[in-house]
């Protein structure tokens, strides 16, 4: 089974490599972009019987930071 | 006073701290490789080094948090055993969740390396007690990912319990409320961007604010 790990800043939290994406995305002259936040996707491949509370315990342990990060699992 | 240098994959302030404790407290210290599961008996003092680990990959320090010698620091640390880390080595110690808050990415992404002005907002823990409270020292930093950050309440609880051991005199990496070092709730454990093995020899140096830390540690060993 795929999984697909959404790991996102959480709200509120500066994002420095976002912000530089936005400005550098304004230099090439894209109008309209609001804001810009850079986050990570981590896919695993893992046994089909696989517990969700398994899979939340791996993104709570590693996977993100939850000081600032968000996740949201995806199965493909 | 017997220490210990925890040596992770990518480290490369190992030997300058090495160094710094075998000059202030005249023994080598023990290296100890990631991978083991066990310290030396005895230990008063646990350093992890700056530098990076695991490539730093996932987040810096988060791989190096969870290798095989980390559950006999958090050990140590429970009983007292006193744990400094620098730069990467405080990263360690945020991702081990034995201090609070997390270190991201320089608020300007730039890597910052120069000698910076501290604030020593603690001058009575076991690291601190060669300064003076409010004293302003010099130490190097160099770093990409040193911005500190912890939410509000956190925030409020470190500073209202002298847990901000020192803060930057001007801002460094956009870290919140310019913390540059933060201490656990037995004040035993310290972690902090700059580095202070790179400060312990005035001739080669240019100062000895670093090694000032190092012999307070040893006083406080020895009492």
């Amino acid at each position: 089974m795929k999984l697909r790990i959404f790991v996102t800043l959480k709200p509120g939290v500066l994002d420095p490599q976002g912000r530089a994406i936005h400005k550098a995305l304004d230099g090439l002259g894209f109008a309209g972009v609001n804001d810009v936040r850079a986050g990570k996707l981590i896919e695993l491949d893992v046994a089909d019987d696989m517990q969700d509370a398994q899979v939340d315990e791996m993104c709570r342990k590693l996977l993100a930071n939850t000081v600032i990060e968000n996740f949201r699992v995806e199965r493909a | 006073m017997k220490t210990a240098v925890i040596v992770f994959p990518g480290s490369n302030c190992d030997r300058d701290v090495a160094v710094a404790l075998r000059e202030v407290s005249g023994t080598a210290p023990t290296m100890v490789w990631h991978g083991d599961t066990a310290l030396p008996d005895g230990i008063d003092l646990i350093a992890l080094p700056g530098g990076f680990s695991y490539g730093d990959y996932l987040r810096s320090g988060a791989i190096g948090a969870r290798s095989p010698i980390m559950k006999a620091v958090t050990d140590a640390a429970g009983r007292g055993v006193a744990v400094l880390g620098v730069c990467n080595g405080f990263q360690v110690l945020t991702e081990a969740g034995l201090l609070p808050g997390a270190l991201m990415r320089n608020a300007g992404l730039d890597f910052v390396c120069r000698e910076v002005s501290l604030t020593v907002e603690n001058a009575q823990t076991a690291f601190t007690s060669r300064y003076a409270a409010q004293e302003k020292i010099v130490i190097p930093v160099a770093h990409h990912d040193g911005n500190y950050s912890a939410d509000a309440e956190t925030l409020d609880r470190l500073e209202g319990e002298g847990r901000v051991a020192f803060r930057y005199a001007e801002p460094v990496n956009g870290s919140s409320r310019n913390i540059a070092g933060v201490l656990n709730a037995a004040g035993n454990v310290l972690g902090l961007m700059p580095h202070p093995e790179r400060r312990i020899d005035g001739a080669a140096h240019g100062g000895n604010d670093g090694r000032r830390m190092f012999e307070g540690l040893l006083e406080t060993v020895r009492a």
